[in-house]
């Protein structure tokens, strides 16, 4: 099916009353969550998980998808007004946004962030519709060699490429894929890691460790490190653009647009990259009149840009996770164990076994940027009030949903006991700098990676060598090795130069 | 070795000791009689070599020096508050402690009380009221709109009764 007729299928079945009303769901969560700090998408959909059970796939993807919209959009109302990133891809629109909400224009910062994000959201997601059809004819031939070589790659490029060391990224990703072999070998029906314990039989459940991850662990790192003190809202005022804050958004709003998406799109993943490169260029490329606001009074530019590469950023991890079934955020990763809950595979046969399902999403992205624009420019004096629930009663209420969420998996105690104490290693990996986001792929691409082994040692009966003999797998284990070990080179030949 | 990059060792022997119980943990799978390329024990072995080689890897930095201690949130942050640290933690485990003899909205009740304690509330009267509101709102969502079946407790059983409903 092409792009366009695949629209055309999609839009008439978005627009029914009950899928609209899964993505203003979505949108409306997904906003909340991306403003309160502490909180974020990976988290939510986790909760959420539960809902596979009971409504059709179409309608939770539409709701799972509008949440992690949402986040994007929410999480700029927080770096502007709290100085507080929500989210890794918000930190560089706080430089900006935060220092334009000081200087009493946080009106306009807001409706350029919102309005960028709407920009590269509609762009990112026209990127989906036409570049994942071609990605998928592409991606057909790939062999199960190809993909377990695709997977070496992402979990490379999360763990060792994206943060601060790739020494503590690759151990995180370690971590998860020892999570990820707890539990009876599909194959050959042995039981792993398990202690002997029965309830571990059946794995460790993903919501249990993304919720620990990312509520319980983030909990513990906050009164680990609490001193009281409150932090001040920023007012937000007029929120009209004038003509000139228009033109002087309109460029990085399309640059950022057109310099996220090709990052989220590759293995690399990550929202950082992009937006801090649509950050320096925007600050090269004003013109000096406006140049000297930057890091003073806080330019438009900064916020227009990097803002929208994080949403155009955030639209293309969508593209491997539909046409490769390969996550690059943890956010990614847990859609796709929804995808598994259903029985559905992700990748390239998606687009042709479930194009329904496919084009319904892509249409109800669109609806969903029209939706969150709406919700967040107008309605933006809502989400300001929850930015003022106190610290307080956040965190206790974030436990609380914490728990039911990993209770109601099983309604076994033994969970909470687990849920905890991989509360206090998370705690413990914050501490010490660990990036989380590699375990919860690690944990959910691991078994994928190993069955893609086996297949691809099946076919070859037990030859080793076809991950180089096959020109596809050369090529991107190749890149992994360059993506491990092209750093550390480069670093080395600099230094001797 | 730099004075504040024990914490840093003590993580690197951690994960060393985490691969070496991987190692024994792959050693007891049960060698299977079927047939297979990758027999079960392959992937573990190779996740637990890599722990063991990263955790003797961290090792090695920590004794150069050692990388938390000079982080900027580190370097910055004050001692540990540990008043804090346990109230959230006693919170845990009483909710662990109360949640099968009286149901999920006490537990999670007690457990907010002690939360909010934990993050500096001075009114545990208000944080009860707004705790069994919070906890009665997350059963019922996620029992009636996300079809999750927890068991009623005390609490949650009286109010289905008062609306005269079945109790599961």
């Amino acid at each position: 099916m092409d792009s366009l007729s695949g629209l055309a299928l999609g839009f008439g079945n978005a627009l029914t009353f009950a899928n609209l009303g899964w993505a203003l769901l979505g949108c409306f969560l997904g906003t909340a969550v991306g403003v309160l700090p502490g909180i974020g998408p990976a988290l939510t959909i986790a909760l959420l998980l539960p809902i596979t059970f009971s409504v059709n796939a179409t309608g939770a993807f539409i709701l799972f998808c509008g949440v992690f919209y949402g986040a994007m959009y929410g999480g700029s109302t927080t770096s502007i007004l709290l100085n507080t990133p929500g989210e890794s891809g918000s930190i560089i629109t706080a430089l900006e946004g935060a220092k334009m909400a000081r200087n009493g224009r946080a009106g306009p910062a807001l409706a350029t962030a919102a309005i960028g994000s709407f920009v590269a959201g509609t762009v990112g997601t026209l990127g989906i519709a036409f570049i994942g059809p071609v990605i998928v004819e592409w991606a057909l031939v790939l062999g199960p060699a190809e993909y377990f070589a695709l997977m070496v790659l992402c979990f490379v490029t999360v763990s060792a490429v994206l943060g601060a060391s790739a020494l503590r990224g690759l151990t995180s990703l370690a971590f998860g894929l020892m999570l990820g072999l707890v539990g009876v070998d599909l194959q050959t029906g042995q039981p792993r890691l398990t202690f002997g314990v029965p309830e571990l039989l059946d794995g460790v459940n993903v919501v249990l460790v993304a919720v620990a991850l990312f509520a319980v662990g983030e909990a513990l790192h906050m009164a680990w490190r609490h001193h009281g003190g409150k932090q001040e809202v920023l007012e937000v005022g007029r929120l009209m653009l004038s003509k000139q804050d228009l033109r002087r958004s309109f460029w990085p709003w399309i640059r950022g647009a057109g310099l996220g998406f090709p990052f989220g799109v590759l293995p690399a993943g990550g929202t950082e990259m992009p937006t801090m490169l649509s950050y320096y260029a925007e600050r090269r490329l004003a013109k000096p009149e406006y140049a000297k606001e930057f890091g003073t009074t806080g330019a438009i530019e900064g916020v227009a840009g990097p803002e929208a590469a994080n949403n155009a950023a955030a639209a293309g991890v969508l593209v491997p996770m539909l046409t490769l079934g390969l996550p690059t955020s943890a956010t990614a990763a847990i859609m796709l164990s929804a995808f598994q809950s259903y029985g559905i595979n992700p990748g390239p046969l998606l687009f042709t076994q479930q194009a329904e399902l496919v084009w319904t999403l892509i249409a109800s992205l669109f609806i969903a940027n029209v939706m969150l624009v709406v919700l967040n420019l107008p309605l933006v004096g809502l989400w300001v009030r929850i930015l003022k629930i106190p610290v307080q009663q956040l965190y206790a209420g974030i436990l609380v949903f914490a728990t039911i969420g990993t209770y109601g998996i099983s309604n076994s105690v033994i969970d909470l006991v687990i849920l905890y104490t991989l509360g206090v290693v998370a705690m413990f990996m914050r501490r010490f700098d660990f990036p989380v986001a590699p375990v919860v792929i690690g944990m959910i691409l691991g078994p994928m990676a190993e069955q893609a082994l086996r297949q691809a040692l099946t076919i070859s009966q037990g030859d080793w060598s076809v991950f180089v003999t096959r020109p596809g797998s050369a090529i991107i284990l190749g890149l992994a090795v360059l993506a491990l070990a092209g750093p550390r080179l480069y670093g080395a030949i600099a230094r001797r130069a | 070795m730099k004075p504040g990059a024990f914490p840093d060792l003590v993580v690197g022997l951690s994960i060393t000791a985490l691969g070496l119980l991987t190692v024994w943990l792959t050693w007891v799978i049960p060698v299977t009689p079927v047939y297979a390329v990758v027999g079960p024990k392959l992937v573990p072995a190779v996740v637990a070599a890599a722990l063991v080689v990263l955790g003797l890897l961290l090792c090695g930095v920590a004794l150069r020096g050692g990388w938390s201690a000079a982080m900027p949130d580190i370097a910055e942050a004050g001692p540990p508050n540990l008043v804090s640290l346990g109230w959230l933690g006693g919170g845990m485990l009483l909710n662990v402690i109360l949640i099968v003899p009286l149901g999920f909205a006490i537990g999670a009740a007690v457990q907010f009380v002690c939360t909010a304690r934990a993050f500096g509330s001075r009114a545990p009267l208000r944080d009860a009221v707004i705790a069994l509101a919070v906890s009665l709102g997350a059963f019922f969502l996620f029992v009636e709109a996300l079809g999750v079946n927890i068991g009623a407790g005390v609490l949650e059983g009286a109010i289905l009764r008062a609306l005269g409903r079945e109790v599961p």
